[in-house]
């Protein structure tokens, strides 16, 4: 991992980028654990409002204001309560919490102990995904660290009675887990299958108790709304989408990287100016916005601003903020197949519509893609992925129906073109991976 | 409250003894505590699952239900290094395929998860490992290896195998 | 208790009334609208996993599952349109996909629940070419078999078996579409063999290695009876088909959880009922000859020479040579009629039978007290559960099930004391343990009497929460007797609102207690020296001096004073261990199914029919009285009540004041009789030949049943709920025992049993053999009834 930059960015989360502020010293000389310290003051109700104001929302995928979700955390409840900091980050095309984990780490530590004054709870649990091993060892180290600096463990900031831990945690390989009722199962050392809802989490969570779960970057974001004002880190962004985003910008693009930009910011201008444009001077071809979930855009949609709200209304989401860009050569039903057989390796199995349903869409995908479809397949494959919308258990069947559904409205004859006479020969997905073939037919 | 006998080294078994006291319940500690295990015994064993199921006070059957659900926790041994070609999205944009197969062909494995006979390595195709902006991404144990091509990858296994030949 | 909040729907345009936190599926289900669902199963945990249960809830975005949703003041439901009747069509699509489309040779066919949606939603069209995936089946168990693609992974079996059974022994591995049901041992299972899993399964995925390719659900008569096993009295239904000897019992389950165990049926419940089907089974009777050897004879010659003996014997030698042992497993009517039999007609109170639990002393110390008495279903609902003694995982499965479901769903608090950590402990809120010998003392400790228990800051802790208990069921082992039985039934009820059970094993020993087959009781606990009534009715003077018990009739058949015994149903010799000499100047007369011990010994041996060829009434250890129903056949046997009644008529004794058959207008209409082969044909030709109207039988149990209610007030129960299923528990008029006597000789001897023993009749079921031989155990050491 290496940093980029350019000159659009408004370095607010990642302005220690690169400072060496996993340093817990160099941190608190940038200004670290200042917010933590004053959130003591400030108290509960105030934090939440300043996080309100701020229009702070999700980093996770869905957009959830963050101060609203906070507040729906019972008050005096005699259960202990939770902050869960999700660091799962699985979604293909997202890499943005990995450089807040290894450049910024404490600041998640700090947002952490903030969330924990909002809304009352004395533990803090870190959960990062396994394959981030040397994040988990920075991470601890940090933690320890803390411990030592007394911001946490027992009277942190020396204050009398104000007790706050904090730990980081593994998980094992599943994209899953990151669904937060999911995750809750998978910390308390579980399958990570998800929980029927309601209860919400912030009513019953971790262990029965109220929590609270946050992305690592919303969470990190947390002491620069403080420090910065609710009012002002709401101004960075756009109507009801404050601050700034973490967005990676991956695929066929000159100058791939994470970049922070203001919420609302260009999409052809993160592609053709931050990023330096299609690789290699090639054509665009489309996009997949926010996360291998979100649905494609062809080339000419994508002069959309970058919010949660306008890339709804494009008929898309913001996700993870995880921008894909494909250029004119990629085949769209190799990409549309090696999409679902992420979601069909990943679905946990629980609910039939997306267990069933993701195997479905890959076996036939598989065979349109080797030449050996018939022409219900592609009216089949946009039913299936019908079939499963809104039906699922869990939000993944969706990640994995709307993508699908993108590809075969919007790129159809490319479908088509795998059933003609003469149908394109199958890229390497296939070529050099019999395993996807054997998989798909298995 | 140390288990009285361990197939794991005294570090590791004090660290597995500390871990089941940090949670609320002791099962928490059962994810981690396995991927420890097989970081230290090369996989999840019938040890290992009778282990922990004792460690964290739940039965076998439920270590393995739980085991078998994550994908980075295996029940067979794999190379010494465990070579992890992500073939996602953004990496299969830049040629996640061709390392892959690169790989394979170098290594002379060619099922997934295939080890070479000598133990050293063993080739997998992974999901996305949280490298997009840095594809092609490879991660060998845990240590990842970004941008990768053939050549930089032939100069990783280099590496290893140097890593595993005895001083 | 606080008053049920209700709350107000619209479904489907039906208002509603239910009470707040009902599911829609089951407020749906009150009013007759019944939604499809595979994974939701009343009383185990939600999963929301099939998504077959999908309905519109207006204002909410998506369709809602029902089995998730809880009611809500003002909601509107919409449980079929269009959209739902697609939604569920495609999960029927997605399932078919890889699902064998071989009903016609799938066990489950005819009874699947995925077969029944699939007729309704019409998802038959497949929309893939692709091949199913094929894995082959599996056996996990002697009753257990595992088809993997026709599972649906509606998790039931997981959660029956962990939740419901807490055994634990099914789980689920790797994700997505690779997931897989598991067993615990890898590739098999060690589990308590319930085989609720399969019963639960809605598909063909787990089927029963005793059921399994025989027959076709529809090929089948269906007949409601009782388990002839422990003595919690299971309601099982007996599929039954016919075959040349008769008709032979197939499958065993309670699907349709009618019954006083709901769904919940044990290994002995579920599959033992296979002794009946056991070649070695006696089908002629034997008689011994002059060269020593028992021989085939015929019905009448068998019948004619045992009334011949036993009324030698009653003349030269008096009826007080003459003993009787009843059985644990015969109905309330044919125990009744031994009695009656032996005090009528051998006119003796020699009369005894293996006794389990000091059902005198517990009624006795109850003193009639109404509604103290416990039932079965008393340990579903109680607030507050005290077990003493026993192990009811293992002896008691349907009470420990009611437990277990109990503190789950009702968090009903379980309070234990025992000598052993027995199973239940894992449901006990507070638990202690005692010495084997120690429970007199824990029970005047309790009682606040004076004692020798030491209590310690748990066991003080134990007593002041029991006694802060605002209502209390307690049941309690065979530990208890006498003296201490007792104390222990004083201080209940000391208490308020609390109940008490005794645990006795076999599914009649209750009944054999409660109809008199005891020396010193007549039916119902009337003192044998105080049977003025039971004189008049019977028309005949009864013996009043307390007769021999089982184990005096033993020593006076070795001092050679025993001229005759007549044993029905029991097996004596090998459960109290009596040597063979002993018996050698006795005539003995054996009715079993088998040539036990006791029977090789017997100088006539008459081939029984089992409880499930007959019809009658039996009383569970909770005094539960339940009907039996005949459900099949085995020809060449015959039942205790006919062979008493034949063998009392070739005494000189009257058919008619045996059996009074016609008096009264409340006997059998038909409806008891189930199956029919032989046996009507048989008994309309004999009474044709007696000159009696073949419509009114003197082997119609329920005209003994008629008299029973007569003279047994505590079993003048509603012969309406009797018939329509309905277990009646014998809730008021006890008998009260005056003058019970204080050194009154208990004999009780438990049986020990465990899920996969039976006394001797266990040794004789295939499936516990195999369940026993697969855990590389030797069955128990178990004798006797
Ligand atoms: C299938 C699935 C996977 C998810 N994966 C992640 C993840 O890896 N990281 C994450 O922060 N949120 C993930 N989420 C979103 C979380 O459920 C949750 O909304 C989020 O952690 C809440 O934090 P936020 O409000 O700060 O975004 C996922 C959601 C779903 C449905
Ligand atoms: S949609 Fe269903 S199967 Fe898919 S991940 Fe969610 S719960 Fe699991
Ligand atoms: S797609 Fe390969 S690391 Fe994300």
């Amino acid at each position: 991992m290496y940093l980029v930059s350019h000159p659009d960015e408004v370095k607010v989360i990642s302005f220690r980028f690169g400072q060496g502020a996993e340093q817990i010293d160099k941190y608190i000389e940038l200004g670290g654990y200042e917010q933590a310290r004053r959130a003591i003051d400030m108290g509960p109700e105030a934090i939440i409002n300043e996080v309100k104001a701020s229009n702070l929302r999700g980093r996770g995928g869905a957009g959830f204001p963050t101060g609203l979700k906070w507040s729906f955390v019972p008050k005096g409840m005699d259960r202990p309560k939770y902050i869960l900091v999700n660091g799962d980050e699985s979604e293909p095309g997202t890499c943005k919490d990995r450089p807040i984990c290894e450049y910024d780490p404490h600041s998640i530590i700090e947002g952490t102990i903030i969330a924990g004054l909002a809304v009352g709870a004395k533990q803090g649990f870190i959960y990062m995904r396994g394959e981030y091993r040397y994040l988990l060892d920075i991470m601890d180290k940090c933690i320890a660290d803390a411990y030592a600096k007394g911001f946490l463990g027992k009277n942190i900031f020396g204050i009398e009675g104000l007790d706050f831990d904090c730990m980081s945690h593994s998980g094992a390989g599943a994209y899953e887990v990151g669904e937060e009722s999911a995750l809750m199962e998978s910390l308390e050392g579980k399958r990570g299958v998800p929980r029927i809802r309601p209860p919400f989490p912030a009513v019953v969570g971790l262990y029965g108790g109220p929590t609270v779960i946050n992305n690592v970057e919303t969470i990190a974001s947390v002491p620069h709304v403080l420090r910065l004002g609710g009012a002002e880190y709401a101004k960075i962004g756009t109507d009801r989408n404050g601050g700034t985003r973490l967005f990676g910008i991956s695929g066929h693009v000159e100058k791939p990287g994470v970049y922070e930009l203001p919420m609302g910011y260009s999409l052809r201008k993160a592609i053709y100016e931050v990023a330096g444009g299609i690789k290699g001077g090639k054509k665009l071809k489309a996009v997949v916005p926010g996360g291998s979930s979100t649905p494609v855009l062809k080339a000419d949609e994508i002069d959309v601003g970058m919010d949660f709200d306008q890339l709804a209304k494009a008929g898309t989401m913001l996700g993870s903020a995880g921008i894909v860009v494909l250029d004119e050569t990629v085949s769209i039903v190799e990409f549309a197949l090696r999409t679902i057989k992420f979601y069909q390796h990943e679905s946990c199995g629980w609910c039939i519509p997306c267990r069933e349903g993701t195997d479905w869409l890959k076996k036939t995908i598989t065979r349109v893609y080797q030449g050996n479809g018939v022409s219900k397949d592609l009216d089949n494959i946009k039913y299936l992925a019908e079939n499963m919308m809104g039906r699922t258990f869990c939000p993944l069947g969706d990640a994995a129906a709307m993508p699908t559904i993108g590809f075969i409205t919007k790129f159809r004859d490319e479908f088509e073109a795998f059933l003609s006479e003469n149908p394109p020969t199958p890229g390497l997905v296939l070529q050099q991976a019999p395993n996807l073939v054997q998989l798909a037919a298995h | 409250m140390s288990t009285p006998t361990t197939i794991f080294s005294a570090e590791l078994a004090a660290r597995l003894d500390r871990l089941v006291t940090l949670y609320p319940v002791k099962r928490s500690a059962l994810i981690p505590m396995l991927l420890y295990a097989q970081d230290e015994i090369g996989y999840c064993s019938d040890a290992v699952v009778a282990e922990a199921a004792v460690r964290v006070g739940i039965t076998e059957l439920d270590v393995r239900n739980v085991l078998s659900y994550y994908s980075m926790l295996r029940q067979k041994p794999l190379g010494k290094f465990h070579i992890q070609v992500c073939t996602n999205i953004s990496c299969m944009l830049r040629g996640g395929y061709e390392i892959l197969e690169h790989c394979q062909h170098k290594l002379g494995v060619h099922e997934n998860k295939g080890v070479t006979p000598d133990g050293l390595f063993s080739v997998e195709e992974v999901e996305c490992i949280g490298a997009c902006c840095w594809a092609p991404a490879v991660q060998v144990n845990y240590d990842y290896v970004e941008d990768v091509t053939p050549a930089s990858m032939d100069a990783a296994i280099d590496k290893y195998r140097q890593l595993a030949r005895p001083q | 208790m606080a008053e049920v909040k209700t709350v107000n729907l619209t479904v489907d345009g039906k208002q509603i009334t239910t009470p707040a936190g009902t599911l829609l599926i089951d407020a749906c289900k009150s009013v007759g609208i019944e939604i499809p669902a595979f994974c939701y199963y009343p009383g185990l945990s939600l999963q929301g996993a099939c998504r077959m249960c999908v309905v519109r809830v207006e204002k909410m975005p998506k369709l809602q599952t029902a089995c998730t949703t809880p009611v809500a003041e003002g909601m509107i439901v919409t449980t079929e349109s269009e959209e739902i009747a697609q939604s569920r069509k495609g999960i029927l699509e997605l399932l078919l996909g890889n699902h064998p489309l071989d009903c016609p040779v799938c066990d489950a066919g005819g009874q699947c629940e995925l077969q029944d949606m699939t007729f309704k939603y019409g998802a038959s069209g497949s929309n893939y070419v692709e091949t199913k995936n094929h894995k082959e089946e599996q056996q996990w168990s002697p009753v257990v078999f595992f088809d993997r693609p026709r599972c649906i992974l509606c998790y039931r079996c997981v959660r029956v078996c962990g939740e419901g059974m807490d055994v634990w022994a099914l789980g689920v591995q790797n994700r997505g579409s690779s997931s897989v049901i598991a067993p615990n041992g890898g590739d098999h299972l060690d589990c308590e063999e319930c085989g609720a899993c399969i019963d639960i399964c809605p598909v063909g995925a787990l089927t029963s290695g005793a059921y399994r390719y025989k027959t076709r659900p529809w090929e089948m008569n269906h007949t409601a009876t009782i388990c002839t096993h422990c003595g919690d009295g299971c309601k099982t239904t007996l599929g039954t088909r016919q075959d040349n000897a008769g008709s032979e019992i197939v499958r065993g389950d309670n699907r349709d959880k009618s019954g006083i165990n709901g769904d919940f049926l044990c290994i002995k419940g579920r599959y033992s009922f296979d002794f009946a089907n056991r070649e070695d089974r006696l089908t002629q009777p034997l008689v011994r000859q002059a060269n020593g050897k028992l021989e085939p004879t015929t019905w009448e010659v068998a019948i004619e020479h045992v009334g011949k003996r036993l009324r030698e014997v009653r003349q030269t030698r008096g009826g007080k040579a003459i003993g009787v042992i009843g059985s644990n497993r015969t109905t309330n009517e044919e125990n009744y009629l031994l009695q009656k039999f032996a005090r009528m007609v051998l006119q003796t109170n020699n009369i005894d039978h293996h006794r389990t639990a000091d059902y005198p002393a517990l009624l006795a110390a109850l003193g009639g007290a109404a509604n103290k008495a416990a039932s079965l279903r008393d340990f579903e609902k109680a607030p507050a559960m005290l077990v003493l003694g026993n192990d009811p995982t293992e002896q008691h499965p349907a009470l420990a099930w009611n437990i277990r479901t109990n503190v789950r769903t009702n968090r009903s608090r379980l309070y234990l004391a025992n000598h052993a950590d027995i199973k239940l402990r894992r449901q006990a809120k507070a638990a202690i343990e005692i010495p084997a010998h120690g429970y007199g003392a824990l029970i005047r400790y309790l009682a606040g009497q004076e004692s020798e228990f030491v209590p310690n800051d748990t066991a003080t802790k134990f007593r002041e929460a029991l006694l802060a208990e605002p209502e209390l069921v307690i049941a309690f082992g065979s530990e208890f007797r006498g003296r201490d039985l007792e104390t222990l039934v004083a201080w209940a009820l000391t208490l308020p609102n609390c109940k008490v059970a005794a645990l006795g094993d076999y599914v009649n020993s209750r009944g054999a207690a409660d109809m008199g087959v005891l020396p010193d009781f007549l039916p119902g606990y009337a003192p044998a020296a105080e049977g003025a009534g039971f004189a008049d009715e019977y028309g005949a003077p009864l013996p009043t001096e307390p007769g021999m018990n089982l184990v005096q009739m033993m020593d006076a058949a070795g001092r050679g004073e025993l001229g005759a015994l007549y044993v029905v149903g029991s097996n004596p010799v090998s459960r109290y261990g009596v040597e063979p000499a002993v018996l050698a100047n006795t005539f003995v007369v054996v009715q079993d199914m088998f040539l036990t011990e006791t029977a090789l010994l017997a100088d006539v041996v008459l081939p029984a029919a089992n409880l499930y060829e007959k019809s009658g009434t039996v009383t569970n250890t909770y005094g539960d009285i339940q009907l039996v129903k005949k459900a099949s056949d085995t020809s060449g046997v015959r039942t205790d009540f006919e062979m008493i009644v034949r063998i009392a008529d070739k005494m000189g004794a009257r058919a008619q004041s045996m059996v009074p058959f016609g008096k009264g207008l409340r006997a059998d209409l038909g409806q008891s009789r189930g199956a029919q082969s032989g046996e009507a044909d048989r008994h309309a030709v004999w009474l044709a030949a007696n000159n009696y109207e073949p419509k009114l039988s003197p082997f119609d149990p329920f005209a003994t049943f008629d008299e029973i209610q007569r003279l047994v007030p505590s079993y003048a129960i509603s012969r309406f709920e009797l018939f329509s299923g309905a277990d009646k528990a014998m809730r008021t008029d006890l008998v009260q025992i005056a003058n019970f006597p204080a050194d009154r000789a208990d004999l009780v001897l438990p049986a020990n049993d465990t899920l996969f023993t039976s006394g001797t009749l266990g040794r004789y079921s295939k499936v516990l053999h195999e369940v026993m031989e697969s855990r590389e155990t030797s069955p128990a050491e178990t004798a006797a009834d």
